[in-house]
């Protein structure tokens, strides 16, 4: 058992952030991130909208100067997910994560939105073969070769722009008539001689032996299907929030949200979410930090 | 730590199929972020798993001929190979934490 003043289940940039003002404010602070430092970004090649980089910065290498800074005052990570979270009669809170018990005075919920899959047949079978959550990570093995990507989104376009430079030709497939992406990377994706746009059209299945070889395709205005020979699809259509280890303790929104008030404090004394899983995200990687501050000092007056 | 030991496609099946001990592969690449993060996770388990399996790495970016034989699509890709065998007998795809990877060489080395 190990007792902190603050956990903070997460290490995106919302959790990364509250961290950092956390230790900073010297309470003793443990973060949980049972994947990639950083979150969303972690795998984005480059972000151009976080104020401070007129040049843009690479996600990874971001996250990680988010990491050693909240490290620096002394905030400890642990890179192992927590798996449950229990709120103790005396108003503290327990942690688990793999095996270790955590007490925590106070705790901040940043475990931000997982893509969402499509659940179509093929998508488990080829995962890691041809069927991907990130462009930046697998783009380079499909060099001169078709790819697809599904969805209409900021997600879709920017790794799909990502894609094009190895793939000869990135297929948008989209279920609508029109974008819900940023004006900026639509007009990018037009210009792109290497882009194309499927509309009003969904994937049905994936097929292959090995690796993806083809997908079936449905227009939904005609109901007609076809197939399209490609090597990749990668799936960007919108995510859930993680908010299971809140299911029960604090207050949810019909998407699975958690309810926060302008200090990120939840229905829940001394719990706090912040970033991409609270209500009314903005979903951008400044709004996740500048509620991980403000999380961080909400949670530090309650401590008092 | 211990640095884990590069392979290439020459020296693959030395290294690996014809090795004595049962043999992690990380495949990586410079470019891929979270191949920097679980590297660390197997230099230490290379120190932890030290005289019963061995840990290697192999960058694909220069080595073209054995990610295309196993298929490796994503990376980081971990492959677990028992000694002789030319299949790996696990393959663990994108960045996990310490703990799963070592349930799922325990569970593959039975």
């Amino acid at each position: 058992m190990q007792n902190v003043d603050i956990a903070i289940v997460g290490g995106g940039g919302a959790g990364l952030t509250a961290a950092l003002y956390a230790a900073r404010a010297r309470r003793s602070t443990v973060v949980f991130e049972h994947k990639v430092t950083g979150g969303q970004i972690a795998t984005t090649d480059v972000v151009e909208n976080f104020p401070g980089f007129p040049n843009g910065v690479n996600g990874f290498d971001l996250a990680q100067l988010l990491v050693q800074q909240a490290e620096k005052f002394g905030a400890q990570l642990v890179y192992e997910g927590a798996t449950a979270l229990r709120r103790e009669p005396d108003g503290t809170f327990t942690l688990e994560a793999a095996g270790d018990t955590y007490r925590a005075r106070a705790v901040i919920v940043t475990a931000g939105a997982d893509y969402n899959r499509l659940g179509i047949p093929g998508e488990t079978e080829f995962t890691g073969r041809g069927v991907s959550w990130c462009a930046t990570c697998d783009a380079a093995f499909f060099k001169d070769q078709e790819v697809a990507v599904v969805g209409g989104g900021d997600a879709a376009l920017d790794e799909g722009l990502f894609l094009t430079r190895y793939a000869s030709k990135v297929h948008l497939i989209h279920r609508r008539d029109t974008l819900r992406a940023s004006r900026i990377l639509q007009e990018r994706a037009r210009a792109n001689p290497r882009f194309t746009f499927t509309w009003n059209t969904v994937v049905d299945r994936i097929i292959g032996t090995d690796q993806v070889e083809r997908l079936v395709l449905r227009n939904l205005e005609t109901g007609a299907t076809s197939e399209l020979p490609v090597s990749a699809l990668f799936i960007f259509i919108g995510q859930t929030p993680n908010s299971g280890l809140l299911r029960g303790l604090a207050d949810l929104d019909a998407g699975g949200h958690a309810i926060v008030d302008l200090s990120m404090r939840t229905s829940v004394p001394g719990l706090f979410a912040a970033g991409d899983l609270r209500t009314n995200a903005a979903r951008q990687l400044i709004a996740a930090c500048g509620d991980g501050a403000t999380a961080a000092i909400a949670a530090e007056h309650w401590l008092g | 730590m211990a640095d884990v030991r590069e392979v290439s496609d020459a020296t693959f099946d030395s290294d690996v199929i014809k090795g004595e001990l049962p043999t992690l592969v990380d495949f990586w690449a410079p470019w891929c972020g979270p191949c920097r993060m679980v590297a660390p996770v197997v230099a230490e388990l290379s120190e932890e798993y030290a005289g019963k399996v061995n840990f290697v790495k192999m960058n694909t970016d220069e080595n073209p001929a054995v990610p295309t034989k196993y298929g490796i699509r994503s990376i980081p890709s971990l492959l677990v190979f028992k000694p002789g065998e030319d299949r790996p007998v696990e393959t663990i795809v994108g960045f996990r934490p310490k703990s799963d990877i070592k349930k799922r060489i325990d569970a593959a080395l039975g």
